[in-house]
């Protein structure tokens, strides 16, 4: 009979988890007050239609910077890599509605919208 | 599967019921409410859910009285309006939903990976409190005035025109989703991180799968209704303008919304039930699962499909019609993983030495009522025969098919089957039979006809209908009586063996996996030692090949034998049947 | 301080768990897992606002002026600050060196509640104009009502000369001009004051946090609470970061 003895319960233990230097929070802090300059500057920009897509990716840039440092995924198992990914990819699920609005003008109804 | 010998044949003797069990460890209220062992709070919910589907049939009950006449007169229309809303809110939120992982899945999960607990022992009871709270607010709005949105909660009826309590409702089931959300990380957590050396996902039993998958819809959806129906709230308490068409909102918003999580939340009731009908049919087979690979991808696969379908229940509520046509489509695909489910349980039966007991009944009960079930979902997938059938009763048969059909089969399935472990007892055999052949006659002959009725144009939620439809609600009405016969019996017979039925061993059925491993009921930390899993999950072979030469010791209660299994088999088939995995 | 001579604090280790490492990550890839469901819960709002949007540019454009982007953007600055602060704070905790701890969870206290100080001056001046949604909703556009409807095509797609009569009796372009602004602080109200809701959750959590460092409580032993209670904090973060640009710098379409 092949077991495992039990071990010990209610004992401690170090684990072996990454601590950051400062530096690299301090680095990353500043690399975001920049893309927080960034998202204003680029509103005041008349792109039309483009300025939604740049403010959207620079969330995004800023996003992960904080999920990859700040929030230590960069540090973790790829387990946490996957279920920090997973909210936001499937964000795309949700997003998938909007195919219902952009192809309900394609039929022309005299009401509604 | 585990390495931890059985003592085949060793019936449970009185010395066993004094062995310290999780049951009887401590006997104080406090010990209960407080617990933080997974089986404990497995039996708490048990209780829970069962007051609460007893409540629910009661709802049912009086919206078949009220549709034995054309023109009823034992309901106002408010009341009955109430009586249905009331019956789908308490079934599906507070019964449904938690209904097998809750309380099987939170027994059986940590043991059947080899774990001590879930990962997150007190999140669990957390959740368990959280149900109750929730419970408890919409029983107290329903007790005190009631809502008459019915269970889906349509804007701008129940944000602007309805007067009843639709807020505190709301809250309540605002509360069962959290209780939800904390079963779902606790799962997913568990099988990610806390199983047993050796228990590798492909050996992991197909129940586990089940339950991974049906995790992943409770986290990935619930918050996404959780968040529709408190902004139906605020739309009440505040006057806020998200949804209502008066001032430029898009009630089809809601309805996206809402179904991304109720759809799949159908997938949440049905995927556990699938996963227990595995474990039943290969054990009562004596055979592996035929394609276990493909049993446990489907499940992922419905998991995940499931997602992408929620437009169906658009189709003629202003959807559009291009996105009516991809959903269509993406429906008829999740047909498939289904079938591919009911076709690997028929051949895992082929060549099986089947024993007829009554968790295969209720197994076998599960595959043809789901197949109806599901088959008949096909029809209203499609695009132009749904115009005609939509919002009739054809709907309400469908998916009583599948929820009662299916998940509540399920369940009774799954309780009968691990009713030894969880009690210690076994329950009486021929009343379990009886119970589940009147289940499925009053099954049947409440919700066939309801197929024929909405085919014949009565739509759901109406409480007055035209006389030429009053026989086939005649016949539904005295099928629920069946039906609630048939649900009462095990109630009693339950009762009745958790004092007087035969004591169970550990392994009464001679089934496989790490449950079976252990005494019954469990002690509080599951295993005495971390076992190390060898072997994959549903080896049967060993045993197959014993009770084919009429060597029946491996299960501990007696076996009949019937004709059928007489019969000695030739080498072939003996070959056929270890090699059935290899040809996939 | 290089990174390699840095070693975490002893840890308790619960009864369910086989070893640290395992507890640990079971505890961190929880959090994940009830931040993906905190994603979606946002998440839908998001979508509601990205439809409205879609359908209703202009008047978004129209409604959106009323925000301050200043105190948007003050607000944002505040959130990341707080952000580096308790990321700091978890490091401290993480090397076992309480009193630092304490300083940096005090800062990020002190950074949650300048947000909530400079969304109280947002609101009651939000408030004092009527924009909260309701029968005493009010709006006074900078450009006359109803351009809108002329601009948007893709409502009218087809039907160019919308007159009152296409419209039910009380629905005028006017009346239906106010109904989408006020649907767009419909939005904005319940998307800041759920997150405005987490934020005070935060506080409660980290401030409780904080008192039993500061009275040596054993629960907090373990950096795990702190941890977890960061990845929460962090996720706030990340919401703000996607409301500040979709909601208060909306572009002209």
């Amino acid at each position: 009979m092949a077991s495992v003895p039990h071990d010990d319960h209610g004992h401690g233990g170090h684990g072996n988890h990454h601590i950051p230097k400062v530096s690299t929070y301090l680095a990353n802090y500043v690399f975001l007050m920049v893309m927080l300059v960034l998202t204003f500057a680029v509103a005041q920009v008349d792109l039309g239609a483009l300025n939604i897509v740049v403010a959207v990716l620079i969330s995004v840039i800023k996003t992960s910077a904080v999920v990859l440092i700040f929030m230590g995924v960069k540090y973790n198992s790829r387990l946490t890599w996957f279920w920090a990914s997973v909210g936001f990819i499937w964000l795309f699920a949700l997003f998938l509605t909007l195919g219902d609005y952009v192809t309900r003008q394609w039929v022309h109804l005299p009401i509604g919208w | 599967m585990s390495s931890i010998p059985l003592q085949p044949g060793a019936l449970g003797t009185p010395n066993e019921q004094a062995r310290e069990n999780y049951l009887n460890i401590k006997h104080t209220v406090a010990s209960w409410l407080l617990t933080k062992d997974h089986k404990r709070i497995a039996v708490l919910y048990g209780l829970s859910i069962s007051i609460m589907f007893f409540l629910g049939g009661l709802a049912a009950a009086g919206i078949r009285v009220a549709l034995v006449r054309p023109h009823d007169t034992f309901f106002s229309s408010e009341a009955y309006n109430k009586l249905f809303s009331a019956h789908g809110i308490i079934m599906v939120f507070f019964f449904l939903v938690p209904s097998i992982p809750a309380t099987l899945g939170n027994f059986l999960l940590p043991i059947m990976i080899g774990a001590r607990d879930l990962a997150f022992p007190r999140l669990n009871l957390l959740s368990w409190y959280i149900y109750i709270i929730g419970a408890l607010i919409t029983l107290g709005a329903i007790a005190t005035g009631g809502i008459d949105t019915g269970w889906t909660f349509y804007v701008p009826y129940s944000s602007v025109y309805s007067n009843t309590d639709v807020v505190a409702v709301i809250v309540g089931v605002f509360f069962a989703g959290f209780a939800s959300i904390f079963t779902g990380i606790n799962f997913l957590v568990t099988v990610h991180k806390m199983r047993a050396p050796g228990m590798t996902w492909f050996r992991m039993p197909l129940f586990v799968w089940a339950m991974y998958a049906t995790s992943i819809v409770m986290v990935l959806g619930t918050p996404v209704v959780a968040i529709t129906l408190l902004l139906v709230v605020l739309e009440r308490v505040f006057g806020v303008c998200i949804f209502n068409p008066a001032c430029g909102g898009d009630p089809i918003l809601f309805e996206h919304l809402f179904w991304f999580y109720s759809h799949p939340a159908v997938y949440i009731m049905i995927l556990p039930s699938m996963g227990v009908i595995s474990e039943v049919i290969t054990c009562f087979s004596r055979k592996r699962v035929f394609g276990y690979e493909f049993v446990a991808f489907s499940s992922m696969a419905i998991a995940l499909l499931g997602f992408f379908v929620w437009g169906h229940h658009m189709f003629v509520t202003g959807e559009s019609m291009y996105g009516g046509m991809v959903f269509s489509i993406i429906t008829f695909l999740i047909a498939v993983p289904s079938a591919i489910k009911v076709f690997n349980w028929s051949a895992t039966m082929y060549k099986g030495n089947v024993w007829l007991s009554a968790p295969l009944l209720y197994a076998i009960g599960f595959i043809f009522l789901f197949t109806i079930g599901g088959l008949t979902g096909l029809y209203l997938a499609s695009l132009a025969v749904d115009v005609h059938l939509n919002m009739t009763y054809f709907v309400v048969a469908h998916f009583h098919y599948v929820m009662v059909g299916g998940a509540i089969f399920g369940y009774m399935a799954g309780m009968h089957f691990w009713w030894p472990k969880i009690t210690g007892r076994m329950y009486p055999e021929g009343w379990a039979k009886l119970a589940c052949i009147i289940m499925f006659v009053g099954f049947n002959l409440t919700f066939f006809p309801q197929f024929i009725l909405g085919f014949l144009g009565m739509p759901r939620r109406y409480h007055f209908y035209p006389p030429e439809y009053q026989m086939w609600n005649i016949l539904s009405s005295a099928g629920a009586s069946v039906l609630a016969v048939g649900f009462a019996i095990p109630f009693f017979y339950w009762m009745w063996s958790l004092k007087y039925g035969e004591l169970a061993g550990p392994n009464p059925w001679g089934a496989k996996g790490l449950e079976w491993a252990i005494p019954s009921p469990p002690p509080s930390h599951n295993f005495d030692s971390v076992p190390i899993v060898t072997e994959e999950a549903y080896a049967y072979e060993e045993i197959y090949a014993r009770e084919l030469a009429g060597d029946y010791s491996d299960s501990q209660v007696d076996r009949p034998v019937s004709p059928l299994n007489t019969e000695q088999p030739d080498q072939k088939t003996l070959e056929d049947h270890s090699s059935t995995e290899e040809s996939l | 301080m290089s990174s390699a001579q840095l070693e975490v604090a002893p840890q308790r280790l619960a009864h369910q768990f086989e070893d640290i490492d395992q507890q640990n990550e079971c505890y961190i890839v929880g959090m994940w897992t009830f931040l993906v469901t905190e994603i979606m819960f946002f998440g839908a709002l998001f979508l509601a606002l990205t439809v409205y949007r879609s359908v209703y540019p202009n008047s978004f454009f129209e409604a959106h002026l009323a925000l301050n982007k200043w105190l948007g953007l003050l607000n944002t600055f505040i959130l990341l600050t707080s952000s580096f602060f308790v990321a700091m704070g978890v490091r401290a905790k993480m090397l076992g060196q309480n009193s630092a701890t304490q300083f940096w969870l005090g800062l990020t206290i002190l950074c949650a509640f300048g947000f909530l100080g400079v969304k109280y001056v947002e609101y009651s001046a939000e408030f004092r104009e009527h924009h909260f949604p309701g029968p005493n909703f009010h709006f006074v556009a900078t450009q006359p009502p109803g351009g809108d409807l002329s601009a948007n095509s893709q409502v009218a797609s087809g039907q160019p000369n919308i007159s009152s009569r296409d419209f039910p009796a009380g629905y005028h372009p006017q009346q239906l001009e106010l109904h989408k602004r006020q649907l767009f602080f419909s939005l904005y109200f319940v998307m800041t004051g759920l997150h405005g809701l987490h934020v005070i959750i935060g506080i409660l959590v980290l401030g409780s946090i904080w008192f039993l460092i500061r009275y040596k409580h054993p629960s907090v032993d373990d950096y795990m609470t702190l941890e977890l209670a960061g990845l929460y904090w962090h996720f706030v973060d990340i919401v703000w970061i996607f409301l500040y640009p979709l909601v208060y710098l909306i572009g002209r379409q």
